[in-house]
C-alpha cells in the first residue's frame, strides 16, 4: 500500500522510559487475528493499558491526557521480538508518526519504514535528556525534520542528527513504497532468475 | 583477496541489485506463509491487481492460531477460523500449496519446512515469521519479515534489504551431561543480552556446534532473534546431508550429488574477517533458566536470581519493573520454585528428538499432580513419529497427553494460555510479559528441564535425575 509523504513534524512528546519494548507489549497476539491492516490502534499496548475488566490503567501514560502528541519516546532496543508488521499499524493508527530511541530492532524499523512510521535513532545522552525535559514540561515540542535528518527540542533549541537509510528516506518524503520499485525491475529479476537457474 | 563467510557467499549470489545508497534488491528462493500475517499482503497484492510471481516457490501452512485439540472439528474461535479460511482461500486463488490442518504435512512453519526438505543449504529463505532463522541451521540465509515484504516477495520473489553486519559465536568443547542446545542459545543470549545481535547475521561455529544433531542447530539458529540477530546459520556438513537425504522434496539421485557438491563449497574461507567475533567454552556452559521477561534476562539454573546492582543507572527500572512483573524476588534462588504449566513444543523445541527427550526423561515416572503439561508436537508428522516409536505410549504411562500440532502457548493465539499470574516452564522461545496468555509469567527452559518441573511441580535442576 502507499504510505503517506512524511513532511516536518512538531508535536508534544509521549514518554516511555521502558527498555526492550517488545512487539508483543505494542500489540498482544491475541488481537492479531484480523484479515485487515485497519483498526489495531484501539488494542495498542493493550496489556499495559487496560486492566483485565478493560478498563483504562490510570498510572500508564497513554491514559494520561498530560502527554500526548504524535511522538512516541521510548526505552533503548524499541520494538524487539516478533516480526508482526502489526505493531507498527498499530502505532500508526493510533496515531504516532515517530517513535524516538536510542535503539531499535531490525525487523520492527524495516516494518515502521514500510508504513510511514519514521523511527528516529538519537543517542543515550540525547533520549535521558528528552525524557527529563518531557516530563518537566509535558507541552515541550520536539520537531523532526526528515529532509536534514535532525530532531529538535523547540526549547532549548538543543538538536541531534539521526541517521537513515537515503533510499528509505526518499520513499518516506514521497510516499514511494518498495513494491513500486521492484515492479520497475521486474525484467532484471527475470534475468536474474534465467541466470540462476542455469 | 579476503575470503567470504558462508554469509557472504549466499547473500551475494542472491543480490539481483545492488541501490546506490540504498538496499539490496534479494532474490528469495524459498518464501513460507501461515495464516496471521500473511492475509493482508494477499489484500495488497489485489488491491494492485497483481498475481503471484511464483507461486511454486511459496509453502503455507496453518500453525499460529489453530486449536491442539479436535482438528478435525470446525475451529470454534470464529476470528481464528476465519483467518484459516482466508489463508485456504487465497492459497487457492493463487495456486500455492498449502499444508492446512489434517494435511499430514501440517505443522509449524519452521518444522515442516524442514522435514519435508523444502529447507536446503545455500537458498535464501523468508518468512512473516521472527523464527525463520530456524532454517539458518542448514547453512541457508533465513530470516522473518514483515507483511509488507511478503506483498513484496508474493509479487516480485524478491525484498529490499540492507546487508547485515557479520557475527561468529564459536562454542568449543564438550557438553556437559543434562546441558542442551537449548542451554547453549539461552547461554548466548544472557551473555550478549536481547538486543546484542541487533544489526548482525551470526554464523554459529566450533566444536560444540558441530557436534549437534541438525535437530540441535535449529533449536541454536532458531533463537537468533532474541538477541536481536535477523538470523543465524551453521555451515552445512555431513549431518545436514544425511539429514536432508530422501525428503519429500530434497534433491533426488544426480540432481542430489550436484546440489551436496555446490552444498560443500558453503563455509567460511579460512582468512575471512567478521565484524564481531565471540567465543564460549562449552564447558562453562550449564542447564539454563530465564527469569526475566526478555529472554536476555536468563541464568544457570542454580543461581541466585541477580540483584541488579551490577547495571546501569538507566537499565534499573527496567530490569525492576520486571521481576516486579515476575513477582519474584532479586537474590532469591530458582531451584524450588513452584511451577503450575510446562510446555513442550513451539518452532525451538517441538521437533522429534525434543519429544524423545521428554519422554526419555519422565519414562517409568509420574507427572505431579498439580501441573498442567502441553505437549505439543510440532507438525503431523512429529506427531505420527512419536506415535510409531512409542513416545506417546510412555507420556500417557507418566500421565502426558499429546497433543496436536501448532504453535500453541508460545504465542497463546488460541486456547492454550497461561492463565494471569501463573508461572509456566516453558520449552519455547520467549518470556515477554503476557506471551503466553494474559498475566502469565514464563520461564524458558531446555526440554530436559522442563521434564524435570513437570514431574516435580517445581524448578528442578535436570541433572538430579541423569
Amino acid at each position: 500500500m502507499p504510505i503517506e509523504k512524511f513532511s516536518t513534524i512538531i508535536s508534544t512528546c509521549v514518554p516511555m522510559p521502558i527498555e526492550n519494548v517488545d512487539t508483543d507489549q505494542i500489540i498482544p497476539a491475541r488481537f492479531l487475528k484480523a484479515t485487515s491492516r485497519e483498526g489495531f490502534g484501539d488494542n495498542l499496548f493493550r496489556d499495559w493499558r487496560y486492566d483485565k475488566n478493560d478498563q483504562p490503567k490510570a498510572d500508564f501514560v497513554l491514559n494520561n491526557k498530560t502527554w500526548t502528541g504524535t511522538v512516541l519516546v521510548a526505552g533503548k532496543n524499541f520494538g524487539s521480538g516478533s516480526s508482526r508488521e502489526h505493531a507498527a499499524w498499530a502505532l500508526y493508527d493510533y496515531g504516532f508518526r515517530v517513535v524516538v530511541s536510542s535503539f531499535f530492532a531490525d525487523i520492527f524499523k524495516n516494518n515502521a519504514l514500510n508504513n510511514g512510521l519514521l523511527p528516529v535513532q538519537v543517542s543515550d545522552g540525547f533520549l535521558s535528556d528528552l525524557f527529563k525535559e518531557v516530563k518537566a514540561d509535558p507541552a515541550l515540542k520536539v520537531k523532526v525534520d526528515l529532509e536534514n535528518q535532525t530532531i529538535t527540542l523547540m526549547s532549548s533549541g538543543k538538536s541531534e542528527n539521526f541517521d537513515i537509510n537515503p533510499y528509505k528516506k526518499t520513499c518516506m518524503l514521497k510516499g514511494y513504497d518498495d513494491i513500486d520499485y521492484l515492479l520497475s525491475i521486474k525484467d532484471n529479476i527475470l534475468h536474474f532468475e534465467k541466470n540462476k537457474m542455469c | 583477496m579476503a575470503g567470504k563467510t558462508l554469509f557472504d557467499k549466499v547473500w551475494d549470489s542472491h543480490v539481483v541489485e545492488k541501490i546506490d545508497k540504498g538496499p539490496n534488491v534479494l532474490y528469495i528462493d524459498r518464501h513460507l506463509i501461515h495464516e496471521v500475517t500473511s492475509p493482508v499482503a494477499f489484500t495488497g497484492l489485489e488491491r494492485r491487481g497483481l498475481k503471484v510471481l511464483r507461486p511454486q516457490q511459496t509453502v503455507a501452512t496453518a500453525d499460529h492460531n489453530v486449536p491442539t485439540t479436535d482438528q478435525h472439528l470446525p475451529i470454534r474461535d470464529m476470528l481464528s477460523r476465519s483467518q484459516v479460511d482466508k489463508l485456504t482461500e487465497n492459497c487457492k486463488k493463487h495456486d500455492i500449496t498449502l499444508y492446512g490442518l489434517n494435511h499430514p504435512y501440517q505443522g509449524i512453519v519452521h518444522v515442516i519446512g524442514p522435514e519435508l526438505g523444502l529447507t536446503q543449504p545455500g537458498m535464501t529463505i523468508v518468512c512473516g515469521d521472527s523464527h525463520t532463522a530456524t532454517h539458518g541451521a542448514f547453512g541457508s540465509v533465513a530470516f522473518g519479515i514483515g507483511t509488507s515484504e511478503i506483498e513484496m516477495v508474493l509479487a516480485s520473489q524478491c525484498i529490499m534489504q540492507p546487508k547485515p553486519k557479520k557475527m561468529r559465536i564459536i562454542v568449543d568443547g564438550n557438553l556437559k551431561k543434562g546441558v542442551t542446545a537449548k542451554d547453549i542459545i539461552l547461554y548466548i543470549i544472557s551473555r550478549i543480552s536481547a538486543s546484542g545481535g541487533t544489526g548482525y547475521f551470526i554464523e554459529y561455529a566450533g566444536s560444540a556446534i558441530r557436534n549437534l544433531s541438525m535437530e540441535g542447530r535449529m533449536t541454536v539458529c532458531n533463537m537468533s532473534i532474541e538477541c536481536g540477530a535477523r538470523g543465524g546459520l551453521i555451515a552445512p556438513d555431513e549431518v545436514t546431508y544425511n539429514y536432508l537425504k530422501g525428503r519429500e522434496f530434497a534433491p533426488k539421485d544426480e540432481d542430489w550429488d550436484k546440489a551436496v557438491e555446490y552444498w560443500k563449497s558453503l563455509n567460511t574461507d579460512a582468512d575471512t574477517a567478521f565484524d564481531l567475533e565471540l567465543r564460549y567454552d562449552a564447558a562453562d556452559i550449564e542447564p539454563m533458566i530465564t527469569f526475566g521477561t526478555n529472554p536476555g534476562m536468563g541464568m544457570k539454573i542454580v543461581d541466585n536470581i541477580p540483584d541488579g546492582s551490577s547495571l546501569a543507572e538507566n537499565e534499573k527500572p527496567s530490569f525492576f519493573k520486571s521481576l516486579q512483573y515476575m513477582d519474584i524476588q532479586p537474590g532469591t534462588p530458582m531451584l524450588g520454585r513452584k511451577v503450575d504449566y510446562v510446555f513442550v513444543g513451539s518452532c525451538t523445541n517441538g521437533r522429534i528428538e525434543d519429544l524423545r527427550a521428554f519422554a526419555g526423561f519422565v519414562r517409568g515416572k509420574k507427572k505431579a499432580e498439580d501441573i498442567v503439561a502441553w505437549i505439543v508436537p510440532g507438525s503431523k508428522q512429529v506427531e505420527k513419529q512419536a506415535r510409531e516409536e512409542g513416545l506417546v505410549a510412555i507420556l500417557e504411562e507418566a500421565g502426558f497427553a499429546l497433543r496436536q500440532p501448532g504453535c500453541s502457548a508460545c504465542l497463546a493465539m488460541n486456547d492454550d494460555k497461561v492463565p494471569e499470574g501463573k508461572y509456566a516452564v516453558s520449552t519455547s522461545n520467549r518470556n515477554f510479559e503476557g506471551r503466553q496468555g494474559p498475566g502469565s509469567r514464563t520461564f524458558l527452559v531446555s526440554p530436559l528441564t522442563a521434564a524435570a518441573a513437570a514431574l516435580t511441580g517445581k524448578i528442578t535442576d535436570p541433572r538430579d535425575f541423569l
